[in-house]
């Protein structure tokens, strides 16, 4: 499972990379967004690959810290998921008065001439 | 009061006095100069009052915890040696204050001059107060602003903000050296306190950093107190107020240098190092300081080249070592303070009533003002050595210390003549001074007709100038108590003896004091015709000003070099800095790996979950494609990097994390909305820009891959090293785990940490998510689309065109009923959108869900309508908002956290107890509900005031239109 998961982070990373060094805008939002989603995985794997224990606990019952997930890059995680989104639009929104104001979508606002 | 308080309050005063002194109204002249004359003389009255019990040798201390873990407190100290620098600080304030009041002309902006001055008064305070090492570099840097405003104070003036400038730049830099020098005391001692440093000389002194914190030191001591070769910012910045001038330069500001140096003497002195460095800086400035000064055009030109002649005597006198050199430093501290505040109002005030400073034009106003003409003839006697008189007694303790064995090297034997030329020069431009001045025909050009300042005005030099004719003629009456408590506090069982007797008989002191008096006459005489019409500067070596060697290395530094690099190095494209900054990080990544020897056998193969298999071999082919199509198809993209979410978001269910499922599904909803609504505006295919034909495209496609491929690689080892790694360090897990409920009161460890363990880091996040979104509005509000999207978009130009072909329908009706079906769902929906929302919100303390989920729920109800029912239909019938969301969110989230203030706990502390509601019964209630609520709020705010904002463009686009073809219709 470890493999498969490091793997799927790893394509991501490499996609991500990829479109983050192109010239156009777009290929920029999404490398972006395919980067968020390797940097949670990468981060919620540290926490290791834990199946069926969510960290909830039950009321009356003494909690045994060995048995459940971990809790800390979940935490972690769930405010970057929501911060993620709120960056893109604010990307996309930089993209699109650019575009507006250049009359280009090259990420340096001009076509390059090579 | 106690006197611990008293010292708070003597930081406290002036900083008061000068935050008040700001708001008073601009032509407020006598009022301004009464509440400073009260802040000083309260100040000046609070220090005498402390001096009972400092002259019992008490050190009077206040502490104020400030940052206790970073040893860092706000410890104030009085010893004998701070009380004498308070009394001069505040005393000499008074005094300055008081000349002020007549000096600053009606047209000038007095609330700003009192203002500062009043704050650099209480920073050099704190400089001589601070127990803390590191709040005296606090104040230090403060008295390093404050002096850079009080000389640009006449900021239309060039020469004013060039002096001020070069001023900050100097001692600013000498102030972040004297840091980093008092971080390394800290480090070498293990405290900052001042007493345990001061009790610990010899650990310092023998610390193989020794060399690095007394080299640091001395940049800090030496640019404050304008020693050589840091000197030049001194005579630059005399284009302050001339009060300035005899505030910063007598007895403060440029004191603040040699304070430090006595402060630290018995920790760093002593050594060959200190006296070598030391020595030559005081010497030489003692010696170039005289020199300059001799030949200067301008009287505080004079005046100015001269301070830095006597603090390089002090700065001499305490490089020797010896504690006698020491007992005459502190003097002539005191000393220098006294008559060289009384020179510069001397100064302004021939200024101010001839109109000049210059002494090629001053001429005889002995006849006009004969009063002040006799006061500064007295304290420019002082100022040369002329005895019966203050500055006679140290200048001989002075004498007699360069007499003494320091080294053993050549300069033992050099450093008597050096000095006893010094005192020569001194007395040439002291004589210099009077004689051009006061004497010789009466003046023929001058700008207005002379005559005696008011009354007040030279009260101030009145009084300072008795002060060092008693403390001349009777020294150890008016002076020997305070000066032996002062001397007493630094050199503790190191005290020597010394007498502070007018006459010890003939001896070599007083011979070379004879001889210095003797030929700087003479050498007055000599050069006087010459000094009558030259130019400005020492001959010979005119040409060599460190001011113009300054300008222009910052001109270089800042501005050629650094337009150089930039030319060089730097680029505006976004493409080779991006490449940069991933091949940095890979490199930063790959560095750990070649130290150790990372073992990457596959151990794990077994145990795979075909379903994860396939999940992930959907994941990754969506990732692949979303990358292969995202420049000419980029609806495809973005189903493709959904598709690559959702595998993320079952991920998180596989490995036990719902809550983040939740959330991601939902997130995975409103960003494609997003960039859906974002789509409409970006060009079209262009075919001729495809240009990965040619041979260097190729290559940096190639290189391009290259490192994204290593990335990816690099992150599959990483991420597969540390999920295989079986032993798992312990964590802070156990902590979150065990106390989430009997401390945070909730089931739902994720959401208690957040709302709870965590609410500050919370409360930071959404803050942040708020000003994103409205950032995103404020973007959008003056948002220009380019000109080719502004059309219609193809599809339903052509349901327009079907709509007007026929007789029984109107334009735009198809686009309407285009998603009937969905729509009528969609709206049926937003109830039981709203429901789950609410479901989500309250379960979240205990179960999966929360204010984050339960905020992206609802905001996605509320843009399902503008999806089916457009954006007119919805604004119609419902008013949102958002912005109101957002803030009402962020209230309610802050004063949640406030409310535990009311009942004495810190901020964010969370409640939770059980409510008994009738029917229902009892219910487990947290605050922490109420802190989840205003997350809600803003996540609601935000998501959908940034998607309505973009939403909106589509309307605007149209009135956009409108006004275009009005200009083509114009136009035709």
């Amino acid at each position: 499972m470890e493999l498969i998961l490091s793997l799927g982070i790893g394509i991501l990373v490499g996609s991500g990379v990829w479109l983050l060094l192109r010239p156009r805008t777009y290929q920029i939002i999404i490398g972006l967004g395919l980067l968020s989603y390797a940097v949670n995985l990468f981060i919620f794997s540290a926490g290791r690959l834990i199946v069926g224990r969510p960290p909830v606990t039950q009321t009356g019952v003494r909690v045994d810290p060995a048995t459940f997930a971990d809790p800390v890059p979940q935490a972690l995680i769930l405010t970057a998921i929501v911060i993620g989104f709120a960056t893109t639009a604010l990307f996309l929104v930089i993209l699109l008065a650019s575009r507006g104001l250049t009359g280009t979508d090259h990420v340096d606002g001009e076509e390059s001439d090579r | 009061m106690n006197s611990e308080n008293l010292l708070f309050l003597l930081i406290l005063l002036p900083f008061a006095g000068s935050a008040l002194a700001a708001l008073l109204p601009a032509n407020a002249r006598n009022t301004e100069a009464w509440l400073s004359g009260c802040v000083t003389i309260a100040s000046f009255a609070i220090v005498a009052y402390l001096y009972p019990s400092i002259s019992t040798g008490e050190i009077l201390r206040n502490e104020i915890e400030w940052l206790p873990g970073s040893d860092l407190n706000f410890t104030l100290r009085m010893d004998g040696f701070a009380w004498m620098f308070s009394i001069l600080i505040t005393g000499i304030g008074f005094l300055v204050v008081l000349y002020a009041r007549y000096y600053m002309s009606p047209e000038d902006p007095v609330p700003r001059f009192f203002s500062f001055l009043l704050a650099f008064a209480g920073a050099m305070q704190g400089i001589v107060i601070a127990g803390n090492l590191i709040l005296l570099a606090i104040f230090w840097e403060l008295t390093s602003i404050f002096s850079f405003l009080l000389i640009g104070y006449w900021h239309h003036n060039a020469a004013a903000r060039d002096g001020a400038r070069m001023s900050l730049i100097i001692t600013g830099t000498g102030g972040l050296c004297l840091l980093a020098g008092l971080i390394l005391i800290g480090y070498i001692t293990g405290s900052h306190d001042l007493d345990n440093v001061l009790a610990s000389g010899n650990t310092i002194r023998e610390h193989t950093l020794y060399v690095p914190v007394l080299v640091l030191i001395l940049l800090g001591a030496l640019t404050k107190s304008a020693q050589f070769p840091f000197h030049f910012w001194l005579p630059n910045a005399m284009a302050a107020p001339t009060p300035v001038s005899a505030y910063l330069h007598s007895a403060t500001m440029v004191k603040a240098g040699v304070f430090l140096l006595t402060r630290l003497w018995p920790v760093l002195s002593g050594t060959d190092e200190w006296f070598f460095i030391l020595g030559l800086a005081g010497m030489g400035s003692f010696l170039l300081g005289a020199y300059f000064a001799i030949f200067q055009q301008d009287l505080k030109g004079l005046l100015a080249y001269s301070t830095i002649s006597h603090l390089g005597l002090i700065t001499a006198l305490l490089s020797f070592g010896s504690p006698l050199a020491a007992v005459a430093a502190i003097f002539h501290m005191m000393n220098h303070a006294i008559f060289k505040a009384s020179l510069f109002m001397a100064a302004g005030i021939i200024d101010h009533e001839a109109g000049t400073r210059d002494m090629r034009k001053l001429n005889g106003l002995f006849s006009y003002m004969p009063i002040t003409a006799t006061l500064a003839m007295v304290a420019s006697a002082a100022m040369a050595g002329v005895p019966l008189l203050n500055g006679f007694l140290s200048k001989e303790m002075f004498f007699s210390a360069t007499l003494g064995q320091h080294s053993g090297s050549v300069l033992d034997s050099v450093l008597p003549y050096a000095a006893t030329i010094a005192g020569a020069f001194s007395v040439t431009y002291s004589v210099r001074f009077i004689h051009t001045v006061f004497f010789g025909p009466k003046p023929s050009e001058l700008p207005r007709e002379p005559h005696e300042p008011p009354h007040w005005m030279r009260r101030p030099i009145e009084f300072l100038v008795l002060a060092c004719l008693i403390i001349g003629i009777i020294p150890s009456i008016a002076i020997g108590p305070y000066l032996h408590t002062a001397v007493t506090s630094v050199l503790r069982e190191y005290t020597p003896l010394y007498s502070l007797a007018v006459w010890h008989g003939i001896n070599t002191p007083l011979i070379m004091s004879i001889t210095a008096l003797v030929s700087g006459t003479l050498l007055y005489r000599a050069l006087q015709n010459y000094l009558a019409q030259s130019e400005d500067g020492p001959p010979g070596i005119r040409q060599f000003k460190g001011q113009r060697i300054f300008e222009r290395s910052l001109v270089a530094l800042s501005w050629r070099w650094a337009r150089w690099m930039e030319e060089t190095f730097g680029t505006q494209r976004l493409q080779p800095q991006l490449f940069l900054v991933i091949f940095i990080a890979l490199i930063a990544g790959c560095w750990p790996f070649l130290e150790t020897d990372p073992d990457f056998s596959l151990i794990a193969v077994a145990g795979i979950d075909p379903a994860f298999a396939i999940l992930w071999g959907i994941g990754i082919a969506c990732a692949l494609g979303a990358a292969y199509q995202a420049k000419y198809h980029r609806l495809a993209a973005l189903i493709l990097m959904g598709g690559a979410g959702l595998a993320t978001c079952i991920t998180f269910v596989w490995f036990s994390a719902p809550d983040l499922a939740v959330t991601q599904l939902l997130v995975e909803i409103v960003t494609t909305v997003l960039i859906l609504l974002g789509l409409r505006w970006l060009p079209k295919r262009m075919e001729q820009i495809d240009n990965a034909t040619t041979l260097i495209a190729r290559t940096r496609r190639l290189r391009d891959f290259v490192l994204a491929a290593s990335c990816g690689g690099g992150m599959t080892l990483i991420a597969y090293k540390i999920t295989t790694n079986v032993e798992l360090p312990e964590t802070i897990a156990g902590f979150f785990l065990e106390r989430a409920y009997s401390e945070g009161g909730g089931n739902n460890v994720v959401n208690v940490i957040l709302v709870d363990f965590r609410g500050f880091d919370t409360f930071g996040e959404i803050t942040v998510l708020g000003i994103v979104a409205l950032t995103v509005y404020a973007l959008l509000r003056r948002f220009r689309p380019a000109p080719d999207s502004i059309e219609i978009p193809e599809q339903q130009r052509m349901q327009n065109d079907f709509d007007d072909r026929q007789p029984d329908r109107k334009v735009g009706e198809t686009v309407y009923d285009y998603l009937m079906v969905p729509t009528v769902l969609m709206q049926w929906m937003f109830p039981f959108i709203i429901l789950l929302a609410i479901y989500l919100f309250l379960r979240g303390h205990d179960l999966p869900g929360g204010g984050f989920a339960a905020g992206i729920t609802l905001a996605i109800g509320l843009l399902l309508q503008y999806l089916a029912s457009g954006t007119r239909w919805v604004e119609d019938r419902l008013h949102i908002l958002p912005i109101r969301w957002i803030g009402l969110g962020l209230l309610l989230a802050a004063l949640t956290g406030m409310g535990s203030w009311l009942f004495g706990f810190p901020f964010l502390t969370s409640h939770s107890t059980y409510l008994e509601i009738p029917l229902i019964g009892k219910i487990p209630i947290a605050t922490a509900l109420f802190f989840d609520l205003g997350v809600l709020l803003l996540v609601v705010g935000a998501t959908a005031l940034m998607l309505i904002a973009i939403a909106h463009q589509s309307i605007r686009s149209y009135r956009a239109r409108a006004i275009e073809s009005a200009k083509t219709g114009e136009d035709n």
